[in-house]
């Protein structure tokens, strides 16, 4: 495991930039993130999506699957990418803390 | 040059040996180098040395790109990133040099060199190379007019058949219609948004030469309605043993038109009094055989269309399936509206109702028939089973009831 710095905290991260531990979590994960993942500015949607997924991670120990995560939020899928260029799973994922998505990717 | 004494056994033999080619690429290519030895390695411990998983991708797209790293990158720097990226192929397979030397300039300046022509999905991959060459590699290939694939919880690359390209059986131009399909579902081929992956795969006729049936959700298999054309006396020639069956293709040279032809055909519907051929179209399944057999005697009709079945994919979760008739005759002529508002209608209901990495075959197993039917506005019709139920467990609806009770005895839709 990798460990970034980033404004004074430290994240321990796997090759691909998911975040080992959801505890680890914070604002300066979000804004380290950011830079990466092709997002300028953060606005209230960005969070709006980053709040769902950890609610529901939290409560369900799973990522939402794509469908219910438009619904909840009322966001369509094309909206999810102009927030999150590189989409739910690689973008607004890695950047909730959620662990890495698996299976046939 | 790492040490590979296992390796170095599959160079021998008449087939092409895929180490031979690795090692004349490995001269070049430190990381091809690595490959083999990691995969030596591997053939020594008889495991896969990487690592599980892999999220990586270009902006704007969700899938295509299938992210893998080496559990062995101090030994093996080379494949510390192996990335693999999926092209969309042309429909058909058909390139012109050019066009391929312009993928593997492209290639050979963003990744190991290596390539499978062609994954089993039907795209052209790029195999290895590192996250940060992902966006320009992706850079390079669209302005020289390629797109990547499909992977993940996604339409997947559609694929066809050579079809009517240089195939007399084709019913519908299978090329065209992979296109256009294609081109249609772009955002949920590049945006994954389904329960799990859909594939579509086009064959001109039922010798599925892409293996529709068993290698796609949804599989469009052309057929014809009308009568089989016959020519009689290319029927005597094959007869006489002037025409060699199958295109030359069989073990025989000259055929016993009753024991390899009318006595094999499956509904028994042919046959042949030593000088005429007949057969009860009627009963005719469309199997091929006679045809196959006999192709500069008999060609298909020329009332054309598509068979759509649906369903197939591997053993994962509740078993194999093949994909069975959901329309037993579709026409398919550009721009194919009906087989578009088709595939919308289904993925539509199955991203509704299907639970996470449910296939659509399965989505079907576990809600029924008739409520899929209703979902996508298809008439039940017989040909879509094979055998009637043989249990009684039979759910009615109050419709049905209330069907019954105004006097109409059957189900019909709506």
């Amino acid at each position: 495991m990798a460990v970034v710095e980033y404004k004074g905290k430290t994240f321990e991260v796997d090759e691909d930039g998911f975040l080992a531990n959801l505890d680890q979590w914070g604002p300066e994960w979000v804004e380290y993130v950011k830079d990466l993942e092709g997002i300028k500015e953060l606005t209230e949607d960005h969070w709006k999506v980053i709040n769902m997924l950890q609610d529901y991670y939290k409560k369900n120990g799973i990522a939402p699957m794509v469908r219910i995560l438009s619904k909840v939020t009322g966001f369509k899928l094309k909206y999810i990418y102009e927030l999150f260029p590189s989409g739910p799973g690689k973008g607004a994922c890695k950047m909730a803390g959620l662990p890495k998505p698996t299976g046939c990717v | 040059m790492h040490k590979t004494p296992l390796l170095d056994q599959l160079e021998s033999g008449p087939y092409p040996s895929f180490v031979k080619d690795l090692k004349r690429l490995a001269a070049t290519k430190p990381q091809v180098d690595d490959l083999l030895g990691q995969l030596e390695r591997s053939y020594k411990e008889k495991i896969t040395h990487w690592k599980h998983g892999g999220i990586v991708g270009v902006l704007g797209y969700g899938s295509g790109i299938i992210g893998r790293y080496s559990d062995l990158p101090d030994e093996f720097p080379g494949l510390e990133h192996f990335h693999t990226m999926r092209i969309n192929q042309p429909s058909g397979w058909y390139y012109s040099t050019q066009a391929l030397r312009e993928l593997c300039d492209i290639w050979d300046k963003h990744g190991s060199g290596v390539l499978n022509v062609h994954g089993a999905t039907g795209d052209m991959v790029f195999l290895g190379t590192r996250t940060e060459e992902l966006e320009p590699c992706f850079e390079a290939l669209t302005a020289k007019g390629w797109d990547i694939g499909g992977s993940g919880s996604a339409m997947r690359s559609p694929s066809c058949c050579l079809g009517m390209s240089r195939c007399e059986w084709s019913m519908y131009d299978t090329m065209e219609a992979c296109y256009q399909l294609t081109q249609e579902f772009q955002f949920d081929l590049h945006r994954p948004s389904f329960p799990y992956k859909y594939k579509l795969k086009f064959s001109g006729c039922p010798n599925d030469c892409v293996a529709s049936v068993a290698r796609s959700d949804m599989s469009m298999i052309g057929v014809w309605k009308d009568d089989i054309r016959i020519d009689q006396s290319a029927v005597a020639a094959y007869a006489g043993g002037e025409l060699k069956p199958r295109g030359g293709g069989a073990n025989v040279d000259k055929i016993d038109i009753k024991a390899d032809v009318t006595d094999l055909c499956p509904t028994g519907c042919m046959s042949y009094d030593g000088k005429k051929l007949t057969i009860d179209n009627k009963n005719c399944n469309h199997c091929m055989h006679c045809i196959n057999m006999m192709p500069q005697a008999l060609r298909p009709g020329t009332d054309r269309g598509c068979t759509i079945l649906l369903g197939s994919h591997a053993p994962i979760l509740e078993g194999a399936q093949m994909s069975w008739v959901i329309v037993p005759f579709m026409r398919m002529e550009e721009p194919f509206d009906e087989l578009k508002e088709l595939t919308s209608n289904i993925t539509e209901w199955w991203s509704e109702h299907g639970k996470n990495r449910e296939r659509v075959g399965e989505l079907i197993m576990r809600m029924g028939m008739r409520n899929f039917l209703e979902a996508v506005g298809l008439p039940p019709v017989p040909q879509t089973v094979r055998v009637p139920r043989a249990n009684p467990f039979f759910f009615w609806h109050q419709s049905d009831f209330d069907a019954e009770a105004a006097g109409r005895k059957y189900y019909t839709t709506k």
